[in-house]
Parts: structure tokens; C-alpha cells; sequence
């Protein structure tokens, strides 16, 4: 398949996780500052933190309120990682390779986009915020469901799946970092109700409460962790993602899955291997926050290595190809 | 209740409805459906497919605005009926048109017989800005040069078609008619059963067999590439749609290079070499080291593989001579020259400017005709006479003057009109017909083509970046 199709489907689904992701932690904050009393510091500064682009919020002037963080982190069309910003680029992606996926998968991603410019969104964003987050949710998870159910699992598919699963193991490790690092120090509230929310909270913002409950875990610091990090069946968590994301990569290369045509597969392995190998006691005892914050270089550095190997071809003629 | 009964043919001629205000043969069944319609019927369903246009994407951008201005294309329900009897007229009129204009331009590239036989003034070719002096002494694979072609025609008062244009370079409208056809089929399923209409369908399983058809000897089963400026494109819907109904890759400049003698793909497998282009860009911008070196939409080189023939591309660079609208008017003498028939359809009256007489009649009467620059597509650099300010009429008349060349004028056509849908009622708007030819193996006409509608009332432009929409046409 063409260099540019593989780079443009790979980033359409890497947007519209990004997009999921986004819209969930907005969600979860918005029902934990239900239950937290108001004068229990600032609530809607780590979602900022967790993006990774506090930088850009505060040069913009910006306050750390609900209302600035939620219209920040949605609709602003300058700042490119707002759901508004993610969509209408995974929906730019969908148009240049329209003719790759299907036309379920077209219109849907179509519609999305045409929802959010629409004006009344931001008007259903403010009176009923909770809806309308859950459905961008719903229409981003309904998008991975077609991509699933209505293409070919061949080559597009695997490099879609890529993107999606890169994109979720880094957001598992940013959300993982910022709760961690924001939470543990709080002595005084240890113990304490709140502290149960706060971890719920994190769970939830991975979609993983329910799931951690099954594996009859306690909520504790480190059991949160090494669920979002280590386990194995959990579709969010860092090592499953990782793992899957090395299986589509053998699918497209057709190499085995313990050789390496590339530096990508070498990177990945190497992640896959790390993940199986070391457990949370280890982790924490070399502190969390250094090992997620490698964890996120690492994931980069195997984005790097996929467009290396299969998006910037570099022809003998020189021509290079724009990147995203 | 929409009805007939109080519908005005203003005096135009009307594809639907007679002078007397009967429905014309083959019209008869949708006129009955549309007055059995309940009140708001008829509204709701030309709502329906507007939604669904934009539902489904359809739409194309306006050049000089701001990003995000993709718009649908606005589209019409009630479709245009042509007769089988006219059409035959129009499909054997277009066969004998396209064949002599491809043969005109395979000779003026090398024999250049008829300039020799001073049919045509050989300072008129030279002068042509669509001249390609890299074509000189070049025969394109299987002698075709105008692979895809789409011709404007239109129906003047007296009822006749006459031929407005020709499009040889890279003429869009075709995922249109397939589009159109879709929606109609949905709107008026019952009518449209019974009235049984020609297909247009065949057309993309034509278009694939014909660059098969153009592929180098060398190659058993050719790579194909459609390949497009890119999703800023105005036609870009089409491009994407036509390479999604023939099943090969949509290609960009930035996609492909010449390497070892062979155009390639760049893939997530390295290079694949591609044995014939659908090119969708103007010759202008195809090869940088060959025509405009500043382009960013071409491929350097791919010239030089096209003339070693490794490579093939529909249309061939080089036709733009024969849509020049001032060699238009040689047109009847064309045919003539390379078929020795007389035209099976009509140019409209053609005057040259470069010609004295013509040009000094041009000047005294430009109220009452239509001024086109040669050189020019999509309803721009041109002057409607009667609907001209005095002061535009006076501008162009300097302009005439100065490059006489680059103009051509004719009469007002009075374009047919057919009945649209106008808020809750029906009103008369003009239309023209844009059939579509391939010549591959045999020269194959779509039955059918796209019929462009004038929206605003009164409008003679049909273009799309002028207010223009389409509505299905269907050939019974």
C-alpha cells in the first residue's frame, strides 16, 4: 500500500483515540468534582498536565476553571490536540484515503465531524455536558467498531490498529503519571474516602473500575498501577497495548514475532520484553513516575521508528513526504 | 399539491413539458407521479437528498476561499428525460466528433496534414497556449490520445442540440451522474422502473478496460493509478470516487517517482512500479523539469518515461489543442477532413476574432452575443452580452482588441429549460448536457451524462462555482 495511505490511516485512528481519551477524562473529572468538595484544591489543572501541553494553555492567558479547561480542551480550534482539533483531523485523514476504507466508516467519521463544527454542539457541551461527552465517546468507540466490522483485516487494518494502540498506551502512561505523582504525597488524605474516589477516579478514567474489581484487587496506589501497567487481558492497559501493537506490526511485515526486519519491530520488542519481565515492586522501588515518563520516551521513539520504516520512504531522487 | 397545470415554459424550449402544456413522450409517467405528491411531499424529498449529499460527503471545494468551505454541489430531483431518438442522434454525433478530433490531434503532432492542406491556418495551431511542442513526432499508446472526453451541448429554441464545447484535458462530472443516479433511484424508485432508463452504470467497468487497454506491450497486468492534485482539489470527490469504483490506488505527485526508467509508487514496501496514470492534473503541472517548474503536484521525469513508453496516461498530454474554443469553429471542417461526413451534430455559429470581418462584427454587436477567451474553463474570462454592464461590454472590447487570438464570440443560445424545484413550487431553469466518452478499444458514450442546471432564476451559467447544480438525466 501507498507510504501516505499507511501514514494518514494510521494517524486517523491515533486521532480519534486521542479524541476518546480527551473526552473520558473530561467525564470522569466532571463526576468526581461532584464529590469532592469544592474547596479541596484545583481540580481541572491535571487534566491540562495529563495532555502534555500545559505550556500552550497557560501562554495562552488561560485559567485553570472548569469552564476554560473543558472549552480549552474541546473546542479550541488553535490548540491541535482539542477534541474539535482531533476529529476534524482524523476526519481530513479519512478523506485523503476514502477511497481505502469503507463507506460506513466515511460517513460516520463524516457526521462526527459535521456534529462538533455544527454551532449547537458547544451549546450541548455547557447545558448537558455529561451527555455530550459520552457521546463523543460513543461515536469515537463506534468508529473503532466499524473499522473492526466493516474492513478488510489486511495491511490498512494493522496500521490502523497501530496507531490506535500507540496512542492508548501513551494516554494510559500520562493519565497513570499525573494521578500518581498528584496523589500519593497527600498524606492527609490517605485513608480517607476521598482517597478511594481519587483512585476510582483514575480507574474510570481508563475505563478500568470494573475490571480491576473483577480481579479482586484492593484499591491501592500500587495495585492501580501495576493493573493499568501489567495486566495482560485489560484492552487499555500499557502492556496489552503494547503486545497487540507488536503482533499487527509482525502482520504487516510478515516476520515472525521473534525477528526483527526493522527498528521498529527491534524498538517494540524490546518494550514487549521489558513489560513481561518486570513487575510493579520493582517499579515502584525505582520510582513510578521515572519509569512511566521512560515508558513514554520509549513509545515515542517506536513512532519515530514507524514512520522511519514505513511512511517517509526516502527514494534515491530525494523527495520526502510531509509529515502529520 | 404541486402541480402542472399553472407550470410556464416561458417561451423556451422545455425538456419536459410540450408548448401546450402536456408532458412530453417518456415524461408522462413522472409528471403523474409528482402531481399525485400530498402537499410538502416533493420538498421533503429534494430535502432528503440534500441531507444525504452531505451525510455522504459529496461535495467539492470553491478555489479562492478560505479552508472548510466544501460545499455540496446542489442537486435537483426532478431528473431530464431525453428521448431514445435524440439520443441516438447525440451518441452517433459524439462517435464521429471524438474520433476526428483525436485523429486532428495525432496529425497536427505529426503530419500536420491539415495545415498542409490549408484547411486550418497553421499560425492558429503555433499560437495555441495548449500547444505542446514535446509531443511533436510522439504517437501515444494504441493511437489515443483523448481517452476521456466530456462535451457540452445544449438545446436551443428550435429544439435541436448544438455542441457548446468540448472538454479533452481532464473533464469532471462523471462521479456525478453515478452519484445522481443513486439518489434518484431512492427518490422515485417506482417511475424510475417503469420508465426504464438506460444504465449509466457500465461506466467505471469501461473506464477500467480502457486503461487496461493502454498499458505497455511489456506488462501482463498493469499497475493503474489514478493520480490527483490532492483533497483541496475542487474535483478531488471524483478523483477518490472513481479510483475507490475501479479499484486502484489514488495517487499524488508526492507518491510517485521515476526510478530506473519506470514511474514507482512509493509503498510500505518500497518502490512498485505503475504502468498507466488516470491523470486528473493539467498538463502544466504534470512534470516539473517539462512544463511549469514550480509545480508541486507532478512528478519529475515522468515526461521522459511517458515518450520511452513505459508508461502510458489517459488523457495524453498534448489535447488541449483541440479544446481551444477558437479551433472549435473548424470543428464541422474537421470532421469533414478526417471522416468525409458532414456533422452529425451542430456547432453553434462561431465567430473568430483573429478573423477581420468576425472581429469587427464582434465588436458592433457585443450586447447580443456570448465572449469566451479561448484558453478558459469553468465559466471564467467570459462576457454574457445582454446581461453585461456597459462598462464590462467596454472593457472586453479592449481586451478583444489587444489579443484577438484568445477570443472567440457566438449568439445567445436560448438554453432549454426543465422544471425544478423551487422552494414549495416548480419553476423553468436552464440546463445543458455534459455526455461522457471514453475511447479505449472502441469509442464508448454514456447514455445519459450530466445535465447542469442554472439555479438562479433566469441564469444562463450552469457552472458550479456559479450558481450552478445538476440533476440526473435519464435517457428513456
Amino acid at each position: 500500500m501507498l507510504s501516505r495511505v499507511a501514514n494518514s490511516i494510521y494517524w486517523m485512528n491515533r486521532y480519534i483515540e486521542r479524541a476518546e481519551n480527551v473526552a473520558r477524562f473530561i467525564r470522569v473529572n466532571l463526576n468526581l468534582t461532584l464529590d469532592m468538595p469544592s474547596e479541596n484544591g484545583n481540580q481541572w489543572e491535571p487534566l491540562v498536565k495529563i495532555t502534555g501541553d500545559r505550556a500552550f494553555f497557560e501562554e495562552r492567558n488561560l485559567a485553570y476553571t472548569k469552564e476554560e479547561v473543558v472549552r480549552f480542551l474541546t473546542f479550541d480550534r488553535d490548540y491541535p490536540n482539542s477534541i474539535f482539533s482531533c476529529v476534524a483531523a482524523a476526519r481530513e485523514n479519512a478523506r485523503s484515503i476514502r477511497e481505502i476504507i469503507s463507506s460506513d466508516m466515511w460517513e460516520h467519521m463524516n457526521n462526527f465531524y459535521l456534529e462538533l463544527k455544527d454551532a449547537g454542539s458547544s451549546v450541548f457541551a455547557r447545558t448537558d455536558p455529561h451527555r455530550f461527552f459520552e457521546n463523543i465517546q460513543m461515536r469515537s468507540l463506534l468508529f473503532a467498531s466499524l473499522l473492526d466490522g466493516t474492513m478488510s483485516h489486511g495491511e490498512e487494518w494493522n496500521f490502523a490498529k497501530v496507531g490506535m494502540l500507540i496512542e492508548r498506551a501513551d494516554k494510559t502512561t500520562r493519565i497513570l503519571d499525573v494521578k500518581y505523582f498528584m496523589l500519593l504525597p497527600r498524606a492527609d488524605l490517605v485513608n480517607t474516602p476521598y482517597d478511594n474516589i481519587q483512585w476510582m477516579a483514575v480507574l474510570k478514567s481508563a475505563s478500568a473500575l470494573e475490571m480491576f474489581r473483577r480481579r479482586q484487587y484492593r484499591i491501592t496506589p500500587q495495585n492501580v498501577a501495576d493493573f493499568l501497567i501489567f495486566d495482560s487481558r485489560f484492552p487499555r492497559s500499557i502492556r496489552h497495548c503494547i503486545s497487540n501493537a507488536q503482533v499487527c506490526l509482525h502482520r504487516i511485515t510478515g516476520s515472525s514475532s521473534g525477528s526483527a526486519h526493522n527498528d521498529a519491530e527491534k524498538r517494540l520488542g524490546r518494550l514487549v520484553a521489558d513489560l513481561e519481565y518486570i513487575d510493579i515492586d520493582e517499579v515502584i522501588e525505582g520510582g513510578l513516575h521515572e519509569y512511566l515518563d521512560g515508558l513514554q520516551t520509549r513509545i515515542n521513539l517506536v513512532d519515530d521508528a514507524i514512520g522511519e520504516a514505513f511512511f517517509n520512504l526516502k527514494p534515491l531522487t530525494g523527495t520526502t513526504l510531509a509529515e502529520q | 399539491m404541486v402541480t402542472f397545470k399553472n407550470y410556464d415554459t416561458g417561451g423556451f424550449y422545455d425538456e419536459l413539458i410540450d408548448e401546450n402544456g402536456h408532458p412530453r413522450p417518456g415524461a408522462q409517467l413522472l409528471v403523474d407521479k409528482i402531481e399525485s405528491l400530498p402537499e410538502g411531499d416533493l420538498t421533503m424529498r429534494q430535502k432528503a437528498a440534500e441531507s444525504l449529499l452531505l451525510k455522504m460527503g459529496i461535495t467539492f471545494n470553491v478555489y479562492g476561499r478560505e479552508e472548510g468551505t466544501e460545499k455540496i454541489w446542489p442537486f435537483d430531483i426532478i431528473p431530464r428525460i431525453v428521448s431514445r431518438g435524440d439520443w441516438q442522434q447525440i451518441e452517433n454525433g459524439l462517435k464521429q466528433r471524438i474520433f476526428a478530433l483525436n485523429a486532428f490531434i495525432g496529425d497536427i503532432y505529426n503530419d500536420k496534414k491539415i495545415l498542409k492542406d490549408k484547411i486550418i491556418p497553421e499560425e492558429l495551431i503555433l499560437t495555441c497556449r495548449a500547444y505542446r511542442k514535446e509531443c511533436e513526432g510522439f504517437t501515444p499508446p494504441r493511437g489515443v490520445w483523448c481517452h476521456v472526453v466530456g462535451t457540452d451541448l445544449v438545446r436551443d429554441a428550435d429544439g435541436r442540440f448544438y455542441v457548446l464545447e468540448d472538454n479533452l484535458r481532464c473533464p469532471s462530472g462523471v462521479s456525478y451522474v453515478l452519484e445522481n443516479r443513486q439518489l434518484l433511484k431512492r427518490t422515485f424508485p417506482q417511475v424510475f422502473e417503469a420508465s426504464r432508463v438506460k444504465p449509466v452504470d457500465d461506466y467505471s467497468a469501461r473506464l477500467l478496460e480502457m486503461l487496461q487497454y493502454m498499458a505497455p506491450d511489456h506488462v501482463r497486468s498493469p499497475v493503474i493509478g489514478v493520480l490527483t492534485p490532492g483533497i483541496y482539489n475542487s474535483a478531488y470527490f471524483e478523483h477518490s470516487f472513481l479510483s475507490q469504483q475501479i479499484g486502484v490506488d489514488l495517487v499524488e505527485g508526492r507518491d510517485l517517482v521515476v526510478s530506473d526508467g519506470f514511474v514507482h509508487m512509493l509503498t510500505t514496501k518500497g518502490l512498485k512500479r505503475v504502468d498507466v496514470l488516470y491523470r486528473r492534473i493539467d498538463d502544466d503541472f504534470i512534470d516539473p523539469e517539462v512544463f511549469r517548474p514550480d509545480s508541486m503536484l507532478g512528478v519529475k521525469g515522468l515526461m521522459d518515461v511517458y515518450r520511452r513508453g513505459r508508461i502510458a496516461m489517459a488523457n495524453a498530454p498534448g489535447t488541449g489543442i483541440a479544446d481551444d474554443k477558437v479551433i472549435y469553429a473548424y470543428l464541422p471542417k474537421i470532421i469533414k477532413y478526417y471522416t468525409g461526413e458532414a456533422p452529425i451534430l451542430n456547432n453553434v455559429p462561431t465567430y473568430i476574432c483573429q478573423d477581420e470581418k468576425d472581429r469587427a462584427h464582434v465588436l458592433a454587436n457585443l450586447d447580443k452575443l456570448v465572449v469566451k477567451a479561448a484558453n478558459e474553463s469553468g465559466g471564467y474570462g467570459m462576457l454574457i452580452g445582454p446581461h453585461a454592464s456597459k462598462e464590462e461590454r467596454e472593457a472586453f472590447a479592449k481586451k478583444i482588441a489587444a489579443e484577438p487570438r484568445n477570443y472567440m464570440a457566438q449568439p445567445t443560445i436560448s438554453l432549454s429549460r426543465v422544471p425544478t424545484v423551487v422552494g414549495d413550487r416548480i419553476e423553468g431553469r436552464h440546463v445543458d448536457l455534459r455526455p461522457f466518452v471514453l475511447y479505449g478499444k472502441e469509442i464508448y458514450v454514456q447514455s445519459g451524462g450530466l445535465t447542469r442546471v442554472a439555479l438562479p432564476k433566469g441564469s444562463l451559467v450552469v457552472n458550479s462555482s456559479q450558481g450552478g447544480g445538476s440533476k440526473d438525466t435519464w435517457v428513456v
